[in-house]
């Protein structure tokens, strides 16, 4: 019984992985690790809640296949993002590249922490201070 | 009113505005890249002619409308009607790129349906429209007399929209020189 629960999970787990419909065949394990790699972490533009890795849209089918494409003509991560940005611009990547435009949004969450427990450590120790 | 109650209170008011900023923002529409830059060279067979082959020299020196579409496409049968009203101005070129669709029923359908387009270039794989950023169609680009791209408009295109968003831009583009 234990050995069938276990076979039923271990498909259903297998199944969980990426929307590579037929069964691509890279040139390595390498190269298939990066464009794991690569797909999840661009934006899926049409379903954009999910990375290019997951989505069944048709759009991130045509993007798997064209990184693939590109990971065997030898081109480097920095490459195919480069094309890729070209094109579709920085909402693409699920890290946005540290602009001016982006500053704003990687610093001001750390600001406002750091702010907000500031706040608190001073209003504690005010508190303390008053007794 | 006191400091400790002022404060907060400008803070909260500062992040209602942000965040009611954000909620009018649409996350869909993704700005392109391509703005300002010029048209991304391409080659494709013209869709009546496949032995002509059709690229953006075809409309160097015009305003431009590149619209891209298919016959798969609901959104893009529906601005269809608006596309041949505007295709009666006879200072814009229009070209189709016609998207990832059967050259067949595209042929049958701009015949019986009418034609606003000056050219059509057939797309079959998307490699086009990739380089063009296209991921939603139906998706519209204004091309200046110099062939750099100038506004894209994505969805399917209005006459409110037209008069609104992009007439004012087709005649600023006018008085340019090619």
């Amino acid at each position: 019984m234990k050995k069938i629960v276990f076979a039923l999970l271990g498909c259903v787990f297998f199944s969980l992985a990426f929307a590579l419909e037929e069964e691509t065949i890279f040139s390595s394990t390498h190269e298939k690790n990066r464009f794991i790699k690569l797909t999840s972490e661009l934006r899926c533009l049409v379903c954009q809640n999910q990375n290019i890795a997951e989505s069944n849209a048709p759009l991130a089918k045509d993007l798997r296949q064209q990184i693939f494409l590109q990971l065997e003509k030898g081109k480097s991560d920095q490459e195919i993002i480069d094309y890729l940005v070209k094109r579709y611009g920085d909402y693409i990547l699920y890290r946005p590249p540290l602009k001016l435009s982006t500053f704003g949004l990687w610093t001001i969450p750390f600001l406002v922490t750091l702010g907000g427990l500031g706040y608190l450590f001073f209003y504690i120790t005010r508190q303390r201070r008053e007794k | 009113m006191k400091l400790s109650y002022l404060l907060p209170l400008c803070l909260f008011g500062l992040i209602a505005v942000i965040l009611w900023r954000g909620l009018s923002l649409n996350p869909s529409l993704v700005p392109s890249p391509l703005l300002s830059q010029k048209a991304p060279d391409f080659s494709l067979p013209s869709l009546f002619n496949p032995k002509r082959l059709t690229s953006p020299k075809d409309f160097l020196g015009k305003v431009t409308v590149v619209n891209v579409w298919a016959t798969w496409c609901h959104a893009c049968r529906e601005e269809h009607p608006f596309l041949l009203e505007l295709a009666k101005q006879r200072d814009i070129y229009f070209y189709g790129l016609n998207y990832k669709d059967d050259l067949l029923l595209a042929k049958k359908w701009l015949t019986k349906a009418g034609n606003p387009y000056q050219l059509v270039g057939t797309d079959e794989e998307g490699q086009v429209a990739m380089d063009w950023g296209v991921y939603g169609i139906p998706e519209t680009f204004i091309l200046d007399k110099k062939g750099f791209i100038r506004k894209k408009y994505i969805g399917t295109l209005t006459p409110l929209i037209w008069q609104q968003e992009l007439k004012p831009l087709i005649d600023e583009l006018q008085q340019e020189s090619p």
